[in-house]
């Protein structure tokens, strides 16, 4: 019981400062009720199947073969890899980060899972579709096109700043 | 949409593997849970401060954030209110054309959709959590420059 307060402290610390919010501004405490209810709502309609697809990873997909795939020799092919997952996924960026870890822990490469969360952040392909419709074409397409070497260069840059010690404790809590 | 296809994949891999090897299979669906219930602290204090930072950041609000405030001071109140807030796309992109028509440049909403969804300050914890705080703090940061470099080419383009 007391772990479990400890874990879900920050939690119910917020929980407080809604319910302080809604006593003294009811009508944005409520609405603040209504958003957070229909997100969780939302997470979790998108979540089990990728957790299904991370546990499954997770299990069948020997070490080596990920390593090849995405690994530090995979070259090109790490990357449009990366890209195609995160592209492919649904749901919120916060949901890509316990899949990150699964990928490094298998040994994917730490720019090409980069290259996956900024992939997962901005080439959606559900999300370009809706983009290109609320704000044309030109918008989404201009946007998409600086973005894809942008991912790449955010990634590569990231990695190349990390010494061998930090990149080593990545990997070593991914595999935890 | 894109989620039913999700789920479709999701639930073909795991009949596929149940029929390939049972334990393996369970194993699976073991991790899945250990996983999920391992972040589920950090996801509920996201929703949490999500609800409570949209309800006082409402449309409106942030409509007079970044409305009509053009130039170097509008881009960098709307890669401050777009870096801060996490507003799911499907809400964003209404907005940020809401935005447009009352007069807000183009400049100024790519910046406010690009930091909107590469850099996250509310989810910056749980990104440490996986990538450590130096990469954590070094992606967010250029991510946030590079959303400048993106509203520049936007602006050049859609002149």
């Amino acid at each position: 019981m007391k772990m479990l307060i400890k874990r879900y402290k920050y939690f119910l610390v917020l929980v407080v400062i809604n319910i302080v919010i809604y006593a003294l501004y009811p009508s944005v405490g409520q609405t603040s009720i209504n958003i957070t209810w229909s997100n969780t709502v939302e997470m979790l309609s998108v979540i089990p199947p990728i957790f299904i697809l991370l546990g499954l990873l997770d299990v069948w997909v020997q070490r080596e073969t990920m390593i090849k795939l995405m690994g530090e020799k995979s070259g090109i092919l790490g990357i449009l890899i990366a890209f195609f997952l995160g592209s492919a996924a649904a749901g919120p960026l916060y949901v890509a980060f316990p899949m990150a870890g699964v990928l490094l822990k298998k040994g994917s490469k730490f720019s090409n899972i980069l290259i996956f969360i900024g992939a997962w952040s901005t080439t959606k392909i559900p999300m370009l579709l809706f983009e290109a419709s609320a704000m044309g074409w030109k918008f989404m397409i201009t946007r998409f096109v600086i973005n894809i070497p942008g991912i790449i260069l955010i990634a590569y840059i990231t990695e190349k700043l990390l010494n061998h010690n930090e990149k080593k404790y990545i990997y070593d809590s991914a595999g935890r | 949409m894109f989620t039913i296809l999700m789920y479709i994949v999701a639930f073909g891999f795991l009949v596929l593997s149940f029929i390939k090897d049972k334990s393996k299979t369970l194993a699976a669906l073991k991790k899945a849970w250990k996983s999920f219930e391992n972040i589920l602290p950090q996801f509920l204090s996201i929703l949490v401060i999500i609800g409570i930072m949209l309800a006082v950041l409402s449309p409106e609000v942030i409509s007079g954030l970044i409305g009509e405030k053009s130039g170097w001071l509008g881009m960098l109140m709307a890669s401050v209110v777009g870096s801060v807030t996490l507003i799911p796309g499907f809400v964003a992109f209404p907005l940020a054309s809401a935005l447009l028509e009352s007069g807000a440049g183009f400049m100024q909403i790519a910046v406010f959709i690009s930091t909107l969804m590469m850099v996250g300050i509310v989810t910056i914890p749980l990104e440490i959590k996986y990538f450590g705080k130096k990469a954590a703090i070094l992606r967010n940061s250029f991510a946030f420059v590079f959303s400048f470099i993106v509203a520049i080419a936007i602006g050049v383009v859609l002149r």
